[in-house]
């Protein structure tokens, strides 16, 4: 249970952080297809009996890359369903040469987060550090080359490196993320509450402080839950990242036209 | 010319029912997919495309939990879906992503929950692996005219909508300007493309739907210089592909490692995918703009 607990929190923290710039990239595609594609990975992994996360980051890897390479030559949305569908594909062949899959299928697709062991808490806090690291020392280049692509060219920031840099940290966070939320769920972990708090506040800082609190508290009430009533917890971590942005929704809603009465009158 | 034929068609490929269900269903699937898919890619809606197909497998579940045809769950959940987003969906496409994001996020969570119960309530623990990744030579005869009724209206609704679907894609500024409702037109097409979507994830599987979908479009448009002819040549090229597929699946009943055949989804999949690596490749550029 205290692993369950560990573990979850530090892929929210990361989701947080991650996720914050995949809604400022208005990357939400790349970020729904990458963890798909290496779900693929992580079938492939346990056919050939070797850790998951190896086959989780190689798949993840080749996703997004795959995906930058692809969509120079194609439109971007074309190219990622495409690369997605693909290693889809490879994970459904993978798929039908094991026998004994089916629990672990599901947990990989829709989390298992009490599974976590010990000594899977060691990697995913590494590796997620290095990836909160990554994106806090980038974050000035990043959130420049997202929100005005053509003064940071100016600048002296390549986009097209930042682009690719952005899709390995979404690659790494996603082979972490994976065994503990469930490879169609990350992404409602990544943009619910980036979409929320970009939506309640201007500052890009406050906002993904406050995105990362509200994926934590995301993910801590669907433990909870799940441990009470036995669901997946994908389950509650989907409903809960739509409440979120729901929520945001609402707020930012109220006070727009809060502003506008006070306009009016 | 006997012996190639007999290479690549296995013995008993044309005398198996159920390769004779699989060639008709996905048929179907692949047709209607190829030309509503020229309008998906067109108008930049892969994600859609996807989500939507995300979506059928929450339907698919519910359905497997009230034993009734997997295909009314897909569609209707599609249907639903392609309302809410509509619903909550931004004029700007970065919006638009994020609403389909979100509620492809909730469906999901649904459908691990519905999974969930289909495996603990009715010990089919197959059931998860059949929605997502299909089992083509599993249909049973009856739901044939189920697809051809969906996917009639389907084609329906693009063709009356053709040429505002068209106008509305390349300008949604002009498409208002000279009447065309562009909201409604959106609306529709999204229904057309969940109805798309939801036979094509009954052959290939819900997750894997989305190829057939976009990628014979994209291939189209890339080889030709008319949105008329890209419809028809997508459409062409789907059904091709689903039958070399279908084809290539039956011969591999006797190929390593397990004897067992390899899935059908992989081996249209990757054809879809090497034919859109290859269009892209000999890229003379001749790229259709509306």
């Amino acid at each position: 249970m205290i692993n369950a607990w560990v573990s979850a929190s530090i892929v929210a923290v990361i989701a947080g952080v991650v996720g914050f710039f995949v809604v400022l990239r208005g990357a939400a595609f790349v970020a729904d297809a990458v963890p798909q594609g290496a779900f693929a990975g992580a079938a492939g992994a346990s056919l050939l009996g070797i850790n998951t996360l190896v086959g989780l980051g190689l798949f993840a890897l080749a996703g997004s890359l795959g995906i930058g390479w692809l969509s120079k030559r194609a439109r971007r949305d074309v190219s990622t369903a495409l690369i997605l569908v693909v290693l889809l594909g490879l994970g459904a062949l993978f798929l039908s040469f094991t026998v004994e899959y089916s629990a672990e299928i599901f947990s990989l697709l829709f989390g298992e987060v009490l599974g976590v062991s010990t000594s899977e808490i060691l990697p995913i806090a590494v590796l997620g550090a290095v990836c909160v690291l990554a994106v806090l020392l980038l974050f000035r280049p990043l959130l420049m080359s997202s929100l005005a692509p053509e003064s940071s060219a100016a600048a002296g920031i390549s986009n097209t490196r930042m682009e690719l840099i952005f899709l390995v940290i979404v690659a790494l966070a996603t082979s972490l993320t994976l065994p503990v939320v469930g490879a169609l769920l990350i992404f409602s972990l990544m943009i619910g509450p980036p979409a929320a708090a970009r939506s309640l506040t201007a500052s890009p800082l406050a906002a993904m402080g406050l995105s990362v609190v509200l994926a934590v508290l995301t993910v801590w009430v669907a433990i909870a839950a799940s441990f009470e009533t036995n669901w997946p917890i994908g389950f509650f971590v989907g409903a809960g990242g739509a409440v979120c942005y729901a929520a945001g929704r609402l707020i930012a809603w109220w006070r727009t036209s809060r502003g506008r009465r006070v306009l009016d009158s | 010319m006997s012996s190639v034929l007999r290479v690549l068609f296995a013995p008993g490929f044309f005398a198996s029912s159920p390769v004779h269900v699989a060639l008709v269903v996905g048929g179907i699937a692949a047709l209607v997919s190829g030309v509503v898919g020229t309008f998906t890619v067109l108008r930049g809606q892969s994600y859609s495309g996807h989500a939507l197909a995300d979506l059928a497998v929450t339907g698919g579940s519910a359905t497997f939990l009230a034993s009734i045809s997997p295909l009314w769950g897909f569609a209707g959940t599609g249907v639903i879906a392609a309302g809410i987003m509509d619903m909550i969906g931004i004029r700007r496409p970065r919006g638009r992503d994020l609403a389909t994001g979100i509620v492809r996020g909730a469906g999901l969570g649904l459908a691990a929950l519905f999974l969930y119960w289909d495996t603990t309530s009715t010990s089919t623990t197959g059931t998860t692996v059949t929605i997502l990744f299909g089992s083509m030579f599993t249909i049973s005869n009856s739901v044939v005219p189920l697809m051809v009724a969906f996917g009639v209206s389907a084609l329906a609704i693009v063709a009356t909508l053709y040429r505002p679907l068209l106008l509305s894609s390349v300008s949604a500024d002009v498409a208002a300007a000279r009447g065309v409702r562009v909201r409604l037109t959106g609306l529709a097409c999204l229904i057309a493309i969940a109805l798309a979507v939801s036979l094509a994830a009954v052959t290939l599987g819900a997750i894997l739907s989305t190829a057939l979908l976009v990628g014979p479009a994209a291939i189209a448009l890339r080889v030709t210089s008319t949105p008329g002819r890209a419809t028809v040549a997508a459409a062409l090229i789907a059904v091709a592909t689903t039958w070399l597929g279908v084809v290539l699946a039956y011969d591999s009943f006797t190929w390593p490692p397990s004897h067992n055949g390899w899935p059908v989804s992989f081996f249209i999949v990757t054809l879809i995918f090497l034919g859109f690596v290859a269009a892209q490749l000999t890229g003379r550029a001749r790229r259709v703009k509306g």
